[in-house]
């Protein structure tokens, strides 16, 4: 094959990576702060996926701009399961914790499947079917479009973090846990808020992602495997691994369905998963726990 | 019994052990003491398998441990307790000693009667059928010390047993060892704080600072050496 | 033998386990065959709960990739049989002999190099997807297609190649839980069910006490996995058809934990009762909602879902030891 469809395959890959990678980041951050494995993070994000489908059914709206109500709703979301859910176990072990959000996403799945049914469904966008070309490479609008808003939004998180008196308040969290309560600091409260921005993160991907793809329940689980191979690839705990996994699973995933077959596209990024626990567990730009 | 020359070890760039070396003959019972970070525990992880020196070596019945894991060490004979003690807190007591017992005995039935045995021995046998959860520190201690003895080790190493105990508690314990190594010859290595134990208990003691020996002697030796009283005993010790 | 099984279990235990097993022999007898469906499947899972409850209850390893063994085992025992017309009794030593090996890599790869918790549960599900995956462009077996049994109109039970009828695979499958039951429970007082238990509850201290961690949590996946493998085996020779789509699929793999998780992890009886309320409650709820005029997918799903966060929340123990407790069965 031509190189154009390499070039063109590996680019559009990098696009919807951007995507997957602001998704990732989502878990990243619960992971890094909270210390909890979001189970169901791919279940969160089908749900803003269906939210986008609704409120532009019903408001014609640009999911690139619902993607803010919808981030917001998903924040409100994610704090009240951190509230109820996560931070009165706390102290259980891990497989505990882990448990709640398999059961968490086992109950959000078949809800979806039982309000919206099986089927895809999707949306079409004045922009659906633009493309724009630079040199060989011809790109879609769609994803040009979802991949600048995906960096957008990473962008001010990490400015978040980084400077604002909030943001530190986090980082230091996840630091030391006592420490910071010795500080004085609300560390349930601040948990919450950053399971919320972690579940803002993933619902703001969701709608961008609704622009891109359609929507079924069963891609939940998929995406929330890929969500985790992406962070522990990347380094679970690093923001910038967060994106770059995800840069490096789309290209892997669209080369390889063109490489090889489609269906078995998902099978490298598990390989990648498997090697980097092998070899490198703590990821590419990961620290290691001591 | 255990002989350890020029042992040495650092954590990213801090010294914790530095060229320390001692012996500890055969059915005597040897104390190692100094300030908390003095490198104590680390000099335990390293005999134990748990951590290998970065240099130096360690000789036990003329066999070299260096590089032995942790089971391995316990298989060759050298039994420890955990400064911060580690029950099988979903086991029963009797459990948690089978446990230990397992290692030598053929069968389960044979490992039962010897933990029990060991139990009466440390005055935990009524208590056998309870969780290990339900424990005192103080009986937690004796736990730990009669699931580390039911491997039947010929070197035991006990992690300041008697810290948290009060004086009879911990008089208690003191004359429990003192039989088992006058009566079965079980040698003894034992970090302590608890002065009245080691002065009680030790033959020879060894006293670490800053990852190096400052001095070796037998108690009332030690008790007078000057750098000692510096650094750790301070200048009045009531023993 | 007999007598050292049964010592140190209370007497009350005993006779209730008595009347369980007669009332499982008899079951088949006055049970219609829906019923008998529902109870076999019941057994089913408690099965598998119990062969997960070894690895997770046991050893302590989390497991969230169990139908990769169940898929194996299912698919090596149906593919002789389909292409070799080789009996399933002989058809499972491959199976077995498959699943323990996957097994053994799979715990090679993660104890050797230390993938332990959280890490171990992701390396399972990624090697059940990759399964599922392969397993959808194996020729062999046929793909996405499905690997089909050939189904002939039996007048008589053939156990020998497991066709029959729906009672023979029931007691097939009570043999199998009555067998686990007592394996593990024979397991549980030897040496490797107690270090099991001390790995479990405290790696170091086990180490401290000559226990060999590594060669002892390979023991409990190996087992594990080749015990599920023969659920995989009577799932194949009962339902007729395979799809790597379906057996390998990760809803698979936590329907199966859901028995132990919810009837209690590490305990023997833990499975069967899950199994029990879970599959039963189910089938009951759906068969309500079905005289109410409601028929739709993903209602008996949405129930386990929150049958599990329940327990998980409020039950950390399971439904068990509570239940043992009123039931006077604490020693």
């Amino acid at each position: 094959m031509p190189v154009e469809i390499y070039l063109n395959v590996a680019a559009s890959g990098l696009l919807t990576g951007l995507v997957y990678g602001l998704m990732a980041l989502g878990l990243s951050v619960i992971f890094g702060v909270v210390r909890v494995v979001n189970f169901a993070h791919g279940e969160m994000m089908t749900v803003a996926m269906y939210l986008t489908l609704l409120l532009f059914g019903a408001l014609k709206l640009d999911p690139l701009v619902l993607l803010v109500p919808i981030a917001a709703v998903l924040f409100v979301f994610g704090y009240l399961l951190q509230i109820g859910l996560i931070n009165p176990f706390i102290n259980r072990p891990e497989h505990s914790q882990f448990m709640l959000l398999v059961a968490v996403a086992l109950i959000l799945v078949n809800l979806q499947l039982i309000v919206f049914g099986p089927d895809a469904q999707g949306i079409r966008t004045a922009y659906s079917f633009d493309s724009f070309q630079l040199g060989p490479l011809i790109v879609d609008a769609a994803k040009v479009y979802a991949a600048g808003a995906a960096l957008v939004v990473a962008a001010a998180l990490f400015a978040f973090f980084r400077f604002t008196l909030l943001g530190k308040a986090i980082r230091a969290c996840a630091d030391n846990y006592e420490g910071a309560r010795v500080v004085g600091l609300n560390v349930k409260h601040l948990y919450a808020l950053t399971f919320g921005l972690g579940a803002a993160c993933v619902g703001a991907a969701g709608a961008m992602l609704m622009a891109v793809i359609d929507v079924t329940p069963t891609i939940g689980p998929a995406y929330t495997l890929l969500a985790f191979v992406i962070v522990i690839t990347g380094g679970l705990g690093s923001m910038p691994g967060a994106l770059l996994g995800g840069l490096l699973i789309g290209i892997t995933e669209a080369l390889g369905g063109v490489l090889f077959t489609p269906s078995a596209k998902s099978m490298f990024a598990f390989g990648l998963l498997v090697l980097v626990l092998l070899f490198r567990p703590q990821g590419i730009l990961g620290r290691k726990t001591a | 019994m255990l002989a350890v020359r020029n042992l040495s070890k650092s954590f990213r760039g801090l010294r914790a052990v530095q060229d320390v070396s001692f012996t500890v003959p055969q059915g005597e019972i040897v104390g190692l003491i100094g300030p908390n970070g003095a490198g104590k525990t680390t000099i335990f992880n390293m005999i134990a398998g748990v951590y290998a020196p970065d240099s130096g070596s360690m000789l036990f019945q003329e066999r070299r441990i260096h590089g032995l894991r942790p089971d391995q060490i316990c298989a060759a004979g050298i039994g420890r307790t955990f400064q911060i003690v580690k029950p099988f807190a979903g086991l029963s007591v009797l459990d948690n000693v089978m446990v230990g017992a397992l290692l030598r005995e053929r069968t389960t039935a044979a490992s039962r009667a010897l933990s029990v045995q060991i139990l009466d021995r440390l005055g935990l046998g009524a208590k056998r059928e309870q969780p290990a959860s339900s424990l005192t520190l103080p009986d937690r201690k004796r736990l730990e010390v009669a699931r580390a003895l039911a491997t039947r080790p010929k070197l035991l190493l006990l992690d300041e047993v008697m810290a948290g105990l009060r004086p009879t508690e911990c008089d208690q314990i003191v004359a429990v060892f003192r039989e088992l190594n006058r009566a079965e010859g079980l040698t003894v290595l034992l970090i302590e704080h608890v002065m009245r134990a080691v002065m009680a208990l030790a033959g020879r003691i060894v006293v670490l600072h800053h990852g190096e020996v400052i001095a070796q002697g037998t108690p009332e030796e030690v008790v007078r050496d000057k750098a000692v009283l510096e650094c750790y005993l301070g200048e009045e010790t009531e023993v | 033998m007999i007598t050292r099984l049964l010592e140190g279990v209370p007497r009350r235990g005993l006779a209730m386990l008595a009347a369980l097993l007669v009332l499982l022999l008899a079951f088949p007898l006055f049970a219609s065959g829906y019923l008998l469906a529902i109870g076999f499947l019941i057994l089913y899972f408690a099965y598998v709960g119990q062969a997960w409850n070894i690895m997770m209850g046991f050893a302590g390893q989390l497991s969230l990739g169990h139908s990769l063994y169940v898929g194996l085992g299912a698919y090596a025992a149906a593919a002789l049989y389909v292409h070799f017309g080789l009996s399933p009794w002989i058809g499972l030593l491959a199976s077995i002999g498959t699943c323990a090996l996957a097994g053994a890599v799979i715990g090679f790869l993660a104890f050797r190099f230390g993938v332990a918790g959280v890490y171990f549960a992701i390396l399972t599900i990624a090697f059940a997807e990759f399964a599922r995956i392969g397993f959808d462009h194996f020729t062999w077996v046929r793909g996405s297609s499905g690997l089909f049994l050939p189904v002939a109109n039996y007048t008589e039970n053939d156990l020998w190649n497991l066709r029959g009828s729906p009672r023979m695979f029931y007691y097939l499958m009570l043999a199998l839980t009555a067998g686990a039951f007592v394996l593990c429970h024979a397991l549980l007082r030897s040496r490797m069910g107690y270090y099991w238990l001390a790995i479990r509850e405290s790696p170091e201290a086990a180490q401290a006490l000559g226990v060999n961690i590594f060669r002892y949590k390979m023991y409990a996946v190996v087992l594990s996995a080749a015990m599920t493998s023969l659920a995989g085996v009577v799932f194949a020779f009962y339902y007729n058809n395979l799809f790597p789509e379906q057996i390998f699929h990760i809803s698979r793999s936590i329907e199966l934990i859901l028995g132990p998780i919810i009837g209690g992890i590490g305990t023997l009886v833990g499975p069967l009762v899950g199994a029990l309320l879970l599959t039963g409650l189910a089938e009951g709820m759906g068969e309500l909602l079905l005289a109410l005029g409601v028929d739709v997918p993903g209602v008996k799903q949405v129930f386990y879902g929150i049958c599990l966060l329940l327990v998980v929340m409020f039950l950390p123990h399971g439904v068990w030891p509570p239940l043992a407790r009123k039931l006077g069965l604490e020693r």
